[in-house]
């Protein structure tokens, strides 16, 4: 007696009914479900994210290209006037979302590498290290960071580099805080505890133990770390000590044309200028925001 | 010893420890300086007895560990330095004690942000309290949203948004804060006006938001519940059973806040040309006068320190588990 080919074959009904999802059907999923501000947020972000990417090839003219009108009006040749010195507002708020988000993205790159490896390394050493590097981290912490930036810059001077480790090295502290806070708790476990025994190497935990499982509160922290980072180097650039001139960045575009606000009751447009680079700075902040708070509230589980 | 006093006193012997310490990285920031600074200072034609004067002054020719004990030694007795601006090659010195440029302006941030704090504590509390008491009516997420808001914007947004709105299209205050010592009083507080007010928007927010989450959270006690089932109104639940012991989370939040001004000030200071320290403080790094910033460092950092020991000493009085120990 032989089986017939139309028989059940539970290997044929695994492998054809439960093809894993990928990752692109799962992000599809978890998109249908987002509610409407996460979807807010994250169209803005991909619409900084394009307008940064390809900033030379969006905006009308360079971003240090000096035109015979300075304070020129709305419209015409240039869409929102020129500045100052007559270069296009609009070209210089393109190229700004490359130079602003640029950086404030590469300074909390970089806070992310000093503070979660620091955070990593102390929790899993637990000793002398764990001590002093947190005793470290208090101190620094003991100082307004904005207050601290300015100190430092005042030595070292304002050079974009500059701006970049000091902003990294003080936001780093508060990465450093929450890393070690949530890996305290992963260190323990058994299968952490196994790998040791193994004789795996501090880089290996690191990497391939903890990390993976410490990951949502970092993305999250990373969101709203950068939404910090934004607005002190924007801050900073308004105040005139960030990023300089010729660079175009949002914050210092405030400083240069805040005078035209006065204006105001005469040309509404020319008082709407300094507020333009502001807007797009807080527009992201809240874009961010918004993305920030629907990934915590999806990961924890909480449910209002 | 009573356990609280022993908890506060050890909270005291580590702020002012850090309080060291933060002093210490102060003072250490001028060791960092490049080389030539005394050239920079004072200019492409200094001759070389003017430079080395200059970094004698600066006690650059002794070891660090005796000028940082002499400069502090300097700062408690109330002397700050002289400023580096109004030096010249020629060796001419018109340069001012920092104490005489700091001390003005300190008293006009003093007056800034005791102006906000008298506005922005009550009406976070009020807000606080309201939007708990009527929690998720429409007032309650009105003034939510519009928080959120405010904390997400950066402070000149809202410096500058207040400008166009009340001073260039409706000119009711004027746009810069320029007082002096012969300013009078009112007329203080009316040119204070926006500036107070961008300060208030940006604490508000924070304060409201805790001072909410803190009543809400208590709602869910087992007390709480008690009081429900003996028929108090939600009026007199909240402010007779859960406020008294919502105090030391909202008092940590003020005084964490009122931090945070420290902070806020500086940029909001620039924006209306108000002349306090935290102006002082830019334009003194752009012009790299050290002795000036390392002073407005000092006064900011001291100012938050103090601020979040007391939010911490605060906290540990009014816990009733630290009060009466078992």
């Amino acid at each position: 007696m032989t089986q017939t080919s139309q028989s059940y074959s539970a290997k044929d009904e695994a492998t054809s009914f439960l093809a894993k999802r990928t990752a692109w059907d799962r992000a599809k999923i978890l998109l249908k479900k987002s509610p409407n501000t996460a979807r807010f947020g994250m169209i803005v972000i991909a619409a900084y994210v394009i307008v940064a990417v390809f900033a030379p090839w969006i905006a009308p003219y360079g971003q240090a290209e000096v035109f015979p009108v300075p304070y020129a009006p709305w419209g015409g040749d240039h869409m929102f006037g020129t500045d100052q010195i007559g270069r296009d507002i609009l070209s210089r708020m393109i190229y700004g979302a490359r130079n602003t988000v640029g950086i404030a993205f590469a300074t909390t790159i970089l806070a992310f590498l000093i503070g979660a490896s620091l955070g990593l390394a102390a929790a899993i050493n637990r000793s002398w290290l764990d001590q002093f590097i947190s005793r470290s981290v208090d101190v620094l912490m003991a100082i307004p960071s904005l207050i601290f930036a300015l100190v430092l810059l005042s030595i070292f001077g304002s050079s974009v580099i500059n701006l970049i480790i000091i902003i990294a090295v003080l936001d780093s502290t508060r990465v450093f805080r929450l890393t070690r806070a949530v890996a305290v708790n992963v260190v323990v476990m058994d299968y952490v505890e196994a790998a040791k025994l193994r004789g795996e190497g501090l880089g290996w935990i690191m990497r391939r133990e903890i990390l993976p499982n410490i990951m949502p509160p970092l993305v999250a922290e990373f969101g709203l770390r950068f939404c910090f980072v934004f607005l002190t180097i924007a801050a900073l650039s308004f105040l005139g000590v960030g990023i300089q001139p010729p660079t175009a960045d949002w914050g210092s575009m405030v400083r240069e044309n805040a005078s035209l606000i006065q204006f105001a009751q005469y040309d509404l447009k020319a008082g709407l200028t300094p507020l333009l680079p502001a807007a797009a700075i807080a527009l992201l902040t809240v874009a961010v925001n918004f993305v920030v708070d629907w990934f915590l509230h999806h990961t924890s589980g909480i449910k209002d | 010893m009573h356990p609280v006093l022993t908890t506060v006193l050890q909270r005291l012997g580590l702020g002012f420890l850090t309080l060291f310490v933060v002093s210490f990285i102060i003072f250490a920031s001028i060791e960092l300086l490049p080389g030539d600074f005394g050239q920079a200072v004072l200019g492409q034609a200094a001759t070389e007895e003017t430079v080395a004067a200059f970094r004698k002054e600066l006690g650059l020719d002794q070891p660090a560990y005796i000028r940082y004990f002499e400069w502090a030694g300097n700062v408690l007795q109330g002397d700050l330095g002289t400023s580096f601006s109004g030096r010249a090659s020629s060796g001419v010195d018109r340069s001012r004690p920092v104490l005489d440029l700091v001390g003005p302006r300190l008293e006009n941030t003093l007056f800034l942000a005791g102006m906000t704090a008298a506005i922005a504590v009550p009406l976070a509390l009020f807000l606080g309290i309201t939007t708990a008491l009527y929690r998720n009516s429409i007032y309650d997420r009105t003034v939510n949203a519009a928080t959120l808001t405010t904390i997400s914007f950066p402070e000149f947004f809202v410096a500058y948004i207040l400008i166009l709105f009340l001073a260039s299209l409706n000119p009711i205050f004027p746009s810069l804060a320029n007082i002096d010592t012969s300013t009078e009083f009112w007329d203080r507080i009316y040119r204070s006006a926006l500036p107070a007010l961008t300060l208030t928007l940006v604490i508000v927010a924070h304060m409201m938001r805790m001072t909410r989450a803190a009543i809400i959270n208590l709602l869910a006690s087992p007390y709480i519940q008690m009081a429900r089932l003996t028929g108090a109104s939600q009026r007199e639940v909240i402010l007779k059973h859960a406020l008294p012991n919502a105090w030391a989370p909202i008092a940590t939040v003020i005084a964490f806040n009122l931090a945070y001004l420290v902070v806020g000030v500086v940029v909001v200071e620039v924006v209306f040309v108000y002349p306090g320290i935290g102006q002082l403080m830019v334009d003194s790094v752009t012009s790299r006068d050290i002795p000036v910033v390392q002073a407005c460092a000092l006064i900011f950092a001291i100012t938050y320190i103090l601020l979040n020991l007391i939010a911490d000493v605060i906290g540990i009085i009014t816990n009733p588990r630290l009060l009466h120990p078992k």
